[in-house]
Formats: C-alpha cells, structure tokens, sequence
C-alpha cells in the first residue's frame, strides 16, 4: 500500500524538478505575491489631496488654510476661485475633499456666531472618503477649540475650568493601526489556500487530459492511494510555501509569529484538508485544466475569499452573509492565523476553531474521495 | 499458432450494451476469447472497439450485459483482476516529461512489482529502447513512444493484453517491428485482444471481429471468414478506372469497390455478371489489362457486409 503512494508521490516530485517553471510558481511567487500584496492591501490613508474654495479670502480663512497645510497629512493641491473649477477638479479624482470656506466665515467668528465649512467629500472610494472626513472633522474639532482659548487669552480672560472627556486608547496587537499587520498573515493563508486548491485540481485533470489518468485506474491502484498519493506532495509544497511566507513576512514586514508556532503547523493541516478536498472535488467536475482553473477560481476561492472575512469584516455583513461565512473553513482559518500571528494565542484559545476546521477539512474530502472514481463514465 | 490456444475462456462478452446519454455506442455484443488468443477488432470510428476495451477493462460500466474475466465479472474485480491486465490507450499515455526509464519505473511501482529491474532490461531490448534509458518519453519517436508505452503495459507481466489501435499514427517501420513484438508475445503464450482500423494487421490474428455502429457484423478466423463468405470478388484493372466505374453503375443495379486502378466486383459463385461487366466494358471502348476472380479480402467481406446491414 504504502510501496504504490511513494510510487506516485516519487513520480511527482520527479515532474516537479523536471518543471522549474513550475516550482518558481509553487515557491518563489507566493513570496513575491506576499511582498506585493502586503504593500498593496492597505487601508491606511497617508496624504489626503485637499482643494480649497475660499469666499472669505480674509485673514480669518486664510489662517485657516495656513493651519491645514502646516500638517503632514493634508496637501493642498488647488486653489480654487469657483463651484465650476471645483465640480472639474472633483470629476476628475484629484482631489480627495474639497472646503468650502463661505464668504462670511470671518464676519461669523467675530460676531462669536458659528461658522459652517462645507466639505465636499469624493465617495467613489468609500474608506478613503470616511477616513479623510474623519481626519478632517478631528482637526477642525481641535481648530475650533484652540481658536476658542485664543479667544479668552485675547481678551484678558482664562477659559472657565469645565471638566473634559478624553479616552486615552490603548491598541493591543497593532499599536500603530497599520493594516499591513492586520492583513498580512491573511495572505499567508491566502497563498495556502491557492497553492493546495488549484494546484490539487490541476494536477488530477492534468491526468485526465493527456490521457495518463486512462493509463493508471487500469492498474490495481486504489482511489484512496491514488488519492494520497496525488495530495500529500501538494502538502509538503503548501507547508514549504507557508514557511518561506511566514519568513517573508517577519524577514520583510517586521511581522513574527507571536504565538505558537506548532499549533499554526497543526491547525494549517486541518485547514488544508477542506482545501485539498475542494480541489479533489473540483478535479471530479472538470474535463479540462481551463475549465478546473475557472471552477476552482470563480466558484471556490472568490467566494471562499469575499465571505471569510480577509476584505471585509463580517460584523457589519448581513446575517445571510454571516452565517454562510460560517460554512467557510477560510473564516475560521483567518481567525486562526490571525490570532497565532498577532495576538500571540495557541490551542487554549483558538482550539474551538481548530476543531471546527478539522471536522470540515474530514468531511470536504472525505466527500470528494466519495465522488472520484477509478471510472471514465 | 492455432495450437498454443486454450481452449479454456480467458475473456467472455455476453449481451455487452454501452449507452452514452441517447448515443447506443455498443448494441448487445457478445463474444469468447480463449488462453493465448490474439483477437482482433476491426471496423471504422465510432463502431464502438474502443467503448468494447475500456469496458472489459472496466474503465466504463455496461448500461446492460455481463463481462467475464479470468471467470469473474469485472465490475466487481478488484485487484487481483486489475493486476493481471496489461493495457494500452488509444493515445499516447505516458508520462512526457518523466525518461524511459522512470515511466517503466512507475508503472511497474504501481502494479506493486518489486523485483522488475530484470523485466525490464529484458523489455527494453525487446522494443529496442535500451539506448534511450534516460531519454524523456516526450522526445521519443511516435513509433518509440508506442513501444514504451506497449513495455509499460507489459512491466507487470499481465496475462492478458489490451491494445486499443496501438499502430495508428505510426510509421510503416516501428509499425512492422511493433507488430514482430506482438508476434514474439503471442508465441509466449500471452492473450492479446487489440482494436485496429488496419485490415492488413486483423488478418495476423487468430479471430477477427467486425465492429460496425456498435454491432458485429461477423467474427471468425480471417482465413476461414474469407472461405466461408459466400461470395467471390471478380477483379478488373483498367487505366480509366472512373469510366469504367461510372459505365457498370449505369447498366448494373450495384456498386463496383475501387482500389487504385482497379475495380473489384462482388459476385455470387456461378454469377454470369463478370462476363456481362467484360462485354459491356470492351463493348463501349474501354480497355481492360487484366480481369480475373481473386481471394476475397477482409475488406471486401467488410464493405460486402456493411452493404447487406444497410440492404437488409
């Protein structure tokens, strides 16, 4: 038995190193992805492009406008003189936000009367647009209040001590807010989920379509060997993967794995037991390796992608989506790496995840190896 | 070597029947093939030889009839049945990228044989690729890669051999040795049933099946199929052979079967059309350089019998 899995698994390292092209794909392109995406997939906004209409054009205004520039995170890129050149500036997405300054900004603040800006925000790209507009509430916020205690020293008097609210927040895990942090061991988890889903389904079609597949169901190989056999290289290629990625990611970002290190090992097997699974199951479906690849893609892993939580956070999800993500091992898995990686945790906490995985990883394959048969019909 | 033949079943096809969705690929087939045979199939694509092999390999389930081998059925053989086929893929099946070498490695691996290195030298000076070793299957010959692929089929020592048109595509010289290898096999005793749209390659076997739109049309020795068929072919070679076609159609209520410059016509024994074709021929101007009855051919017994299904 176990003479008849080497046999298979000997023949697919032999293809492997007969194919570098392939084993750069497997090895070295996940690392560079990893590097790639963990610059690219940020959510956190450094220059916000701002343009300003000021009406005013008083002292007042002006003072304002120095106020805005004086920081690292706004730029001003324009000065604008009308509703046109704004409506143009804003069409075209150069700039971010647009303030209005109205013509009796000045006159309002000596009369000690409340001024309004308007702020005219580019929504096209949601989290830009709320970040910049949080950004720029918190600085008139802290404007205002200076200007208000500029106020009382000019004319001769201290502020009245009123008692103030202030939270002093801690971030634990990611100090700095940086969603590279967040979303880095993501794509660790990601990679592992391609190389283990696609490649499982390729390397059976493969079979099927150059006709080998025809050539070995006639010899007295068992599907749970041929199975095995065809499964557990793709493991060593995902845990190689998964290790030169996790490198990468501490070697490049910064980013160790904080907690325990053989757990992560542990749970990413029973993670990958439902993805080797899916592609077995899709390698039962597909005639070809075009149409593996677009099944694999298309139906499994976007999907997979969208409600596992790694794009968005599936708090704010309808409850549909919620508890579909729940089905999804890569939900639980991102829970899993997360929690290894950044918040130092182990079996004591995420054993519940890992379990879950577990029994979805059995019963994936367990129900695909049902659906392959040594059969051509 | 009708005498090294058993008289002991190896292989029994009863009421076998092959459905695709709406297409009957196999139409109710039935047949016997003893220890040490080699059988052939005959007939064009899509008459359903190669549904017939996979389905006696068990690579495809019968929609109805019953499969026999080494006296089980093969739908329920497991491994011992498997391990003691020996089969041979319509298209080239082997590992391209793997050498010689590792494609008989694997396969001999995968029968669960561990003592084959000596087979396999021996199988490699038998197809002649003892030279290529590490060569990459891929960078083979199209005869080559048959001969590997025919070695691979053979690593396990199977009992029985399948060929599914192992020579089609391949040049008339590997096409020649591959079939003195089949030879020296047959004469060792080894059962070999192979499809083949090649007439000329049916006529070596010991029976011969005719396969047309998933019936047989008849199965039997060639030699005795061409002495039993009941008819005789009347051959006439002239240089105006589209003339002479074109003249015997008009006066004559069937076809004449052309085979380069000459025209054969089938005939029953004691048929005076010959003499009628003859006189028309000469009559009308055209030359005849020879005429005379020959040995009917397994060709002419096909297209004769495709003629009488549609007929009938």
């Amino acid at each position: 038995m176990i003479r008849t899995i080497l046999a298979i698994i000997v023949k697919e390292f032999q293809q492997f190193k007969r194919d570098p092209k392939m084993f750069g794909i497997i090895l070295i392109a996940p690392v560079v992805q990893l590097i790639f995406l963990g610059y690219a997939a940020t959510l956190d906004l450094k220059f916000i492009r701002l343009a300003i209409f000021d009406q005013d054009n008083s002292r007042q205004s002006r003072e304002l406008v120095k106020e805005l520039e004086a920081g690292e995170i706004f730029i001003v890129e324009k000065y604008l003189s009308s509703y046109s050149e704004l409506e143009e500036n804003m069409q075209s997405g150069r700039i971010l936000v647009s303030v209005v300054i109205p013509d009796d900004y000045e006159k309002k603040l000596l009369r000690r009367e409340t001024a309004n800006l308007q702020l005219i925000v580019n929504g096209s790209d949601g989290n830009a647009a709320s970040i910049a507009t949080g950004y720029l509430s918190k600085f008139l916020s802290m404007y205002s209040q200076k200007y208000t205690i500029h106020l009382f020293e000019e004319s001769g008097m201290r502020p009245p001590p009123i008692g103030t609210i202030i939270a002093e927040p801690r971030v634990w895990f990611n100090p700095l807010l940086v969603t590279r942090v967040y979303m880095v061991p993501s794509i660790v988890g990601l990679l592992l989920s391609i190389i283990t889903l696609i490649l499982t389904a390729l390397a059976i079609v493969k079979e099927k379509e150059i006709g080998t597949y025809e050539q070995i169901i006639v010899t007295p190989i068992k599907p749970y060997q041929l199975i095995l056999g065809k499964l557990i290289p793709f493991i060593i290629l995902a845990y190689a993967a998964a290790l030169i990625g996790l490198a990468a990611m501490w070697i490049v970002f910064g980013i160790p794995v904080k907690g325990s290190f053989s757990f992560l090992l542990i749970s990413s097997f029973f993670y990958i037991l439902s993805t080797l699974g899916l592609g077995l199951f899709v390698s039962t479906i597909s005639k070809t390796q075009q149409q593996a690849m677009m099944i694999a893609i298309f139906a499994v892993l976007l999907p997979m992608v969208y409600l596992s939580g790694f794009a968005f956070p599936l708090d704010n999800a309808p409850l549909f989506v919620q508890i579909v993500s729940y089905f999804i091992p890569l939900t639980y898995f991102f829970v899993v790496i997360r929690g290894v990686i950044l918040q130092g945790n182990g079996f004591i906490e995420l054993w519940d995840e890992a379990l879950i995985m577990l029994l979805m990883g059995v019963l994936i394959l367990l129900a695909s190896a049902i659906r392959f048969r040594k059969k051509l019909d | 070597m009708q005498d090294s033949i058993s008289n002991k079943v190896i292989l029994s096809v009863s009421g076998l029947r092959k459905n695709f969705g709406t297409t009957e690929a196999v139409r109710g087939i039935s047949f016997t093939i003893s220890y040490g045979e080699m059988f052939g199939m005959v007939g064009p694509d899509g008459a359903g030889k190669t549904t017939t092999l996979k389905a006696v390999c068990g690579l495809l389930t019968p929609s109805e009839g019953q499969i026999n081998l080494f006296g089980g059925k093969v739908i329920r053989s497991g491994k011992s049945t498997q391990r003691r086929i020996g089969y041979l893929s319509q298209r080239f099946s082997l590992y391209g990228d793997l050498s010689v070498d590792e494609n008989l490695d694997f396969f001999a691996r995968i029968h669960g044989r561990k003592d084959y290195k000596k087979d396999r030298t021996s199988l490699l000076e038998m197809t002649r690729l003892a030279d290529f070793t590490t060569r990459p299957a891929e960078k083979l010959s199209g005869g080559m890669k048959q001969k590997l692929a025919l070695a691979c089929s053979l690593i396990h020592k199977p009992e029985i051999l399948i060929l599914d048109e192992p020579t089609t595509g391949v040049d008339p010289v590997s096409r020649r040795d591959f079939w003195m290898i089949l030879s020296q096999l047959r004469q060792e005793g080894l059962t070999i049933i192979m499809s083949t749209p090649y007439l000329d390659e049916a006529e070596r076997c010991d029976r011969v099946a005719l396969f047309n739109k998933g019936t047989i049309l008849k199965l039997d020795n060639p030699v005795r199929m061409k002495e039993t068929c009941g008819f005789r072919v009347f051959e006439i070679s002239t240089p105006v052979i589209r003339e002479a076609d074109d003249l015997i159609r008009s006066k004559f209520p069937f076809a004449p079967q052309l085979y380069g410059d000459r025209l054969h016509i089938i005939v029953e024994p004691g048929s005076k059309i010959p003499e009628q074709i003859l006189h028309l021929l000469t009559e009308n101007g055209i030359i005849v350089l020879s005429s005379g009855y020959i040995t009917p051919s397994l060709e002419n017994i096909f297209i004769k019998s495709t003629e009488s299904e549609h007929a009938g």
